[in-house]
């Protein structure tokens, strides 16, 4: 993938892995040569309100912080959320919401999932997500957030 | 050693720098966005501690740095107004081991009551300032803070703000950790015993120091200029460079990283090199001040951009002078007290009892919030105390009798304890009643250990201030401790009762967070392993 910018926007409520999964993008861009920032709000936000988070890979980061109205993908855990956040993408830019997932149920993995539905389209190697997986979740956990990450990528078409 | 690049935070790369700095220790008060940098320091291996609040963290910095080790002092910006008395001072002692405080600035109040700029402690106290704009400069600028310490013999304001502290970057770790030094004891009281006859001295000392620096800062690499149009240029430091770089790519830039004292020759050559000179910073026109003071022409910010936060696009207006309203964000969810959290009974409860309730800092600030709505009143850290005496003092009898303060345990340990001598020493004719909601943690800012919970930052065993000990030797009429979650109507009926009384009393609602208890549970099983 050739990548002078991309700008990805994860938004849900405090407690839905928000974090964790732009934690985990951020590692796998990282670990594919690319420059990389990424950047949110702590503190009050972890008490069930609103939670958002940016990242952005490419050839060289600036601004920690995605411009409005310049994401390219937006990530939303709870369908809420796009209102709040939907003016964050780019004209043309690409919404994932978790009802792409049609009748799966991730439960808890929904971060995963949705990490899944993203690199259908950012296409970074599967290998690289599982090993990022192994290193956040520990055995059974880890094989049931590998299965929410490639139900999630077979889920986008 | 911690080889080659990672990703970092800024709070986490700063730690990183003290570490390889050889910091002897660490103190601070846990405050967003601040609150990371010392739980890494801890993590990584060095050492660390919450002290009961800012100023006392300073004081202890200041010890250390007397007897020769290096520290360093963390706190949010609001931290450094209760940590100002010793700092002032300090700045004329100077240092004997190298001090760094670091004030993590919260531009957009994204979790704080102002958004005060504490660039401008940098000149009130006369400090060394540097400012990076992302993980790696946090890195650099905490290893050379250390030396510029030592070197100007003078503590240095490490000015971090939200998005510099809590943003993740790459950052080389290219620092080996370096020996500590060890530096004899030497008493030396013209330096340290702050008496008029020795602090006019000092004070003399420490403005032949400020342009020593500011000489220093004119001949150092510290900032950065970016060769670009002749006809824009644009001054910045810290996060807005990287707004800055973005919004404006043909620009010349001149980025400082040394911001107080200023290399007012170098800003002034790169001004006369631009046809059109702005600064884009965030908070107070502070750059824009200083530099206009020296004579130098520069375009100030517009008034639109004296609050919030800056981002690209903000930063792009100001480069098209557009002064236009910025639109309204979008109401999110807000933040709740979580279910079963011990404080949503003891809020129901003021509630239904009609309290006028002076509040303070903490989870528990959201009870201001519906359902509960039973706070009237929250300033700073400690202020639900005073505030509250000072409304008894002053309303009419029926009303002064409704009066409650609510504090929590580490919020009381900052700075309650000296509300309560108040409080039986300036006793209201109504008596007053003090509820102190311990949840057994610092939650709001992600669960730190404080004295009272019987555990340090790297949660080794520690004593545990008795709480109702204390308030009972301080003179509180009565001191009762309730579960308000199980005991609902004995707090109900308590609370009734101590208003009736002319009494000073405190009621101890006392419950773990349901976030530390599982943060214990996990501890506990991971002990069991072991």
């Amino acid at each position: 993938m050739s990548a002078e910018l991309v700008n990805v926007v994860f938004a849900g409520i405090g407690g839905q892995g928000i974090i964790l999964a732009s934690d985990m993008l951020t590692e796998a861009a990282f670990k594919s040569g690319y420059d990389v920032k990424k950047s949110e709000l702590h503190g009050m936000s972890q008490r069930g309100g609103s939670v958002s988070s940016d990242v952005r890979f490419g050839t060289k980061v600036w601004s920690p912080m995605v411009p409005r109205g310049e994401a390219d993908y937006l990530v939303v855990l709870s369908e809420d959320q796009v209102e709040v956040c939907g003016d964050m993408l780019k004209p043309g830019g690409v919404l994932l919401t978790p009802s792409l997932l049609g009748d799966y149920n991730p439960g808890r993995s929904l971060n995963i999932a949705m990490l899944g539905a993203l690199n259908a389209h950012l296409r970074f190697p599967e290998e690289l997500w599982v090993e990022l997986i192994r290193d956040k979740f520990k055995g059974e956990l880890a094989d049931a957030n590998i299965e929410a990450f490639r139900k999630g990528a077979a889920g986008v078409k | 050693m911690f080889p080659g690049k990672v990703i970092l935070s800024g709070d986490e790369a700063v730690a990183y720098g003290a570490y390889a700095a050889s910091v002897a220790l660490g103190s601070g008060y846990p405050g967003t966005p601040s609150t990371e940098i010392l739980e890494t320091l801890s993590r990584i291996g060095g050492r660390a501690e919450w002290a009961p609040n800012e100023k006392v963290a300073l004081e202890v910095g200041i010890g250390v740095s007397f007897a020769g080790g290096r520290s360093i002092v963390t706190m949010k910006h609001v931290g450094v107004n209760v940590a100002a008395d010793p700092l002032f001072t300090l700045a004329y002692t100077g240092v004997t081991g190298g001090l760094v405080l670091v004030s993590a600035d919260d531009p957009g109040l994204a979790s704080s009551q102002n958004e005060q700029d504490n660039r401008n402690y940098a000149k009130a106290a006369k400090l060394l300032m540097l400012e990076p704009s992302d993980s790696q400069e946090a890195y650099d600028f905490t290893v050379l803070a250390f030396e510029l310490s030592e070197k100007f013999d003078i503590p240095v304001l490490l000015r971090m703000t939200t998005r510099v502290c809590h943003s993740q970057g790459v950052v080389n770790l290219w620092k080996e950790r370096e020996n500590a030094r060890e530096i004899p004891y030497e008493k030396n009281v013209h330096k340290r015993v702050m008496v008029p006859a020795f602090a006019k001295g000092a004070h003399v000392k420490l403005e032949n120091i400020m342009k020593e620096i500011e000489a220093f800062a004119e001949t150092s690499a510290l900032e950065d200029v970016k060769k670009g149009s002749p006809e824009l240029g644009i001054i910045c430091s810290g996060v807005a460079y990287q707004h800055v770089c973005e919004a404006a790519p043909e620009a010349s830039v001149l980025k400082l990283g040394l911001t107080w004292p200023l290399p007012k020759k170098k800003i002034a050559a790169f001004a006369a090199s631009v046809k059109r000179c702005i600064v884009v910073e965030e908070g107070d026109r502070f750059l824009a001040d200083a530099i206009a003071s020296a004579g130098i022409p520069v375009e100030p910010k517009p008034d639109s951009l004296l609050f919030g936060e800056l981002d690209v696009t903000r930063v792009r207006k100001q480069i098209r002078r557009d002064e236009t309203p910025d639109p309204a964000p979008k109401a999110g969810r807000a933040p709740q007290l979580c279910p079963g959290c011990p404080h949503r009974k003891s809020f129901e409860t003021l509630r239904d009892l009609g309290c006028i309730v002076s509040g303070d800092i903490g989870c528990y600030t959201l009870g201001t919030l519906p359902p509960f709505s039973a706070m009237d009143m929250c300033v700073c850290m400690g202020a639900s105390i005073g505030v509250g005496l000072g409304l008894r003092h002053t309303l009419k009898e029926t009303d002064a009798r409704r009066v409650v303060s609510v504090i929590g345990d580490s919020t009381f340990l900052h700075s309650g304890l000296t509300g309560i001598v108040e409080m039986v020493y300036n006793r209201p004719a109504t008596g007053h009643l003090v509820v102190i909601l311990d949840n057994s943690t610092t939650a709001m800012t992600g669960l730190q250990e404080n004295p009272s919970t019987g555990r340090h930052l790297n949660l080794d065993p520690a004593y545990p201030v008795d709480l109702a000990a204390v308030c009972k030797a301080l003179g509180v009429d009565h001191v009762d401790t309730v579960d308000t979650t199980l005991e609902t109507e004995r707090f109900r009926e308590l609370v009734k009762e101590r208003l009736a009384s002319n009494g000073v009393n405190v009621i101890i609602a006392k419950r773990p967070c349901i976030l530390q208890m599982k943060k214990l549970a996990k501890l506990a099983k991971k002990e069991s392993v072991k």
